[in-house]
């Protein structure tokens, strides 16, 4: 009980230090994702495997995103994980998406995704450029970097989670821009399906040196500040 | 060890354990990762080679050559227009019997301009007397390059490593990293016969005349047409060496144990679907649906297609009721190259099954799972006989 407090304690000073609304919010110990609730789109053969699309801009860092996620996923026992940029003539700050699936055993069809079971957006003023809902699984979770709280946004039959992930990146000493190890963390608490400690590990992996705890401390951050919405 | 990256790196790692000493590379994609990865690798010192940029794939190949025929292992890597631009070259190489290892990453040719994956790139140079061989995952391109080395320097025989550009390439996914102590016990140094030496000058290669001659030495040397033999003869002989390198693999590494056809629900199977690359693996999920259908159809991946392991594929299929071969590439004006060649390796079998051909992901077309179960579903039926002209899928016209 005691070092429990003190954990709390640190965090809580950690986000006063960081100028952040303190949210209180029980961390979930069921992950708040049932796979089993989806009705799966026919595309897939296999509904065992979890689907996700970042959407992100071209330099933001989406692609990094997934690849920590993959390895986070690898290390809590999703053995079979593919991720797969979407392969155009990208720019940056053009839109920009990947695919991250992940499964209990290896994975054989390397197709895109077509019907994801949650989409990552890195920029909620994508939303006004991006259909990023396209193919989403009935009841189905988007996942935004934005100020705005859940009910702000109206998808319909679909959950809705944010984070303030640009503010508190940069409250946490990451430079202007940088969200993609933030969103990380509002996936973390959004999904429940992976331990936000594995997460942080992966990050820290990631990024050599202290860049790589800062990284992974906005995680911890916005894994604590992420506002779940209802269907 | 396992590490979550592209199978461009993947086939970069397995250069580096393969202790390559020369790498000349132009980019191009979706080929650039890998070489941009290996010179990253020379640079860090933590490969003890030399990386030479060159203006063109034509000179990779041609540094390759050099430095092969110095005695130095050899690696270059190419997609689409770039391996169509070394096709001198690529004959010169194996011409040479020198044991040059290349990547080609699979991409379609323009006109029109195309990145995306397609296997017309290679597959158009099947008659180029290289080994051609081809990767389903992360995990095989890596394992293949290694066997490559060893198999080119034991059959003194360039050997390709195909594998799907994008689908592959850039995609990430996990893979057992070997113990490079456990890669030197497979691959020792490469120690060739005869190698250009200064101290020592030869002549390699000159002109040969229509008929054999004697030698400076006055011994009888072959002609032309006996070097040609010898390499088609030596191709051959390499499929025992294909199988033995494949069980030797896996006795270090615990991996691999299909030379020429890697099957999935084979043997109770009265159909197949064959073909070669990642789509082999895509298609095992559709096998998976089609089962609990009813439909007694499995998948095969084909691993080498050049040498053509012909009695493999009539070993393997020849009882089975049907084929059914989908391909990446086309010989245009006939059908499939792998069709024919496998429609030819069961001509000499009384009881044969029927085999059908569909063209498919051209230029990076979607392959949706959809429309393999539908073409399977239509195919596998006892009606079902041979064709002679592909069909398509996922044309939209």
């Amino acid at each position: 009980m005691e070092t429990f407090v003190i954990k709390i304690c640190t965090v809580v000073k950690k986000l006063i230090y960081f100028n952040v609304k303190v949210v209180l919010d029980c961390v979930p110990l069921e992950p708040l994702y049932h796979k089993n609730l989806l009705k799966k789109n026919h595309e897939t053969m296999r509904d065992d495997i979890i689907q996700t699309r970042w959407h992100g801009r071209g330099g933001q860092g989406a692609i990094t995103a997934a690849k920590i996620v993959a390895e986070a996923a690898f290390e809590s026992g999703y053995s079979g994980v593919v991720m797969a940029p979407t392969f155009g003539t990208e720019r940056r700050g053009a839109p920009v998406f990947t695919s991250l699936k992940f499964a209990k055993t290896k994975i054989y069809d390397l197709s895109p995704i077509t019907a994801p079971d949650m989409v990552i957006v890195l920029d909620h003023l994508l939303l006004e450029e991006v259909d990023v809902a396209a193919g989403l699984a009935p009841s189905g979770l988007i996942v935004i970097n934005s100020p705005k709280e859940p009910d702000a946004y109206r998808f319909e039959g679909m959950r809705v989670a944010t984070a303030d992930v640009t503010n508190i990146s940069l409250n946490g000493g990451l430079p202007a821009g940088i969200v993609n190890t933030g969103i990380i963390g509002a996936f973390g608490k959004a999904t429940g399906l992976i331990p936000i400690d594995i997460l942080c590990k992966a990050i820290e992996k990631e990024f050599a040196g202290k860049n790589g705890r800062k990284n992974a401390d906005v995680a911890r951050i916005t894994f604590e500040n992420t506002r779940v919405g209802g269907i | 060890m396992h590490i979550i990256e592209s199978g461009n790196v993947a086939a970069a790692l397995g250069v580096k354990l393969a202790e390559a000493s020369v790498i000349a590379a132009y980019p191009i994609t979706p080929q650039t990762p890998l070489t941009e990865k290996l010179s990253e690798l020379v640079d860090a010192g933590e490969m003890n080679a030399q990386y030479i940029p060159v203006e063109s794939e034509h000179s990779a190949l041609a540094v390759c050559i050099a430095a092969s025929s110095a005695g130095s292992r050899a690696f270059t890597a190419t997609s689409a227009n770039g391996l169509l631009y070394m096709n001198e070259q690529l004959h010169w190489a194996a011409g040479a019997r020198l044991p040059i290892v290349m990547c080609v990453v699979n991409r379609g040719i323009g006109a029109p301009w195309t990145v995306w994956n397609d296997h017309q790139d290679s597959i158009s140079q099947r008659d180029t007397g290289w080994i051609q061989l081809y990767a389903c995952d992360h995990q095989q391109i890596l394992d293949t390059v290694l066997k490559a080395f060893r198999l080119a320097e034991t059959v003194s025989v360039p050997v390709m490593v195909c594998y799907d550009g994008y689908i592959l390439s850039h995609t990430y996914m996990p893979f057992e990293l070997p113990d490079a102590e456990m890669v030197r016990r497979f691959l020792p140094p490469f120690a060739p016969e005869y190698f250009l030496d200064p101290k020592c000058p030869k002549n390699l290669n000159t002109v040969t005349l229509p008929d054999i001659r004697p030698d400076v030495r006055g011994n009888t040397a072959p002609g032309y047409m006996e070097i040609r033999h010898n390499l088609h003869m030596d191709m051959r002989k390499s499929m025992d060496v294909i199988s033995d390198i494949e069980i030797e693999f896996k006795e270090i590494f615990g991996r691999g144990g299909y030379p020429f056809i890697e099957p999935y629900r084979v043997n109770d199977a009265d159909y197949v679907a064959v073909c070669m690359g990642s789509l082999s693996y895509h298609l095992r999920d559709v096998i998976d649906m089609l089962r609990k259908e009813g439909i007694a159809v499995g998948a095969a991946g084909l691993r080498v297609y050049r040498p053509f392991p012909d009695k493999a594929v009539a070993d393997a299929f020849s009882h089975k009721k049907g084929l059914i071969v989908f391909e990446k590439a086309l010989s245009y004006g006939n059908q499939g190259a792998l069709f024919a060649d496998i429609k030819a390796a069961l001509y000499a079998k009384t009881d044969r099954p029927f085999v059908r051909n569909y063209i498919l992901g051209l230029g990076g077309r979607e392959i949706k799972t959809t429309e393999l179960a539908d073409a399977l579903r239509n195919s596998c039926k006892p009606s079902s006989a041979t064709t002679d002209r592909p069909e398509w899928i996922g044309l939209k016209m």
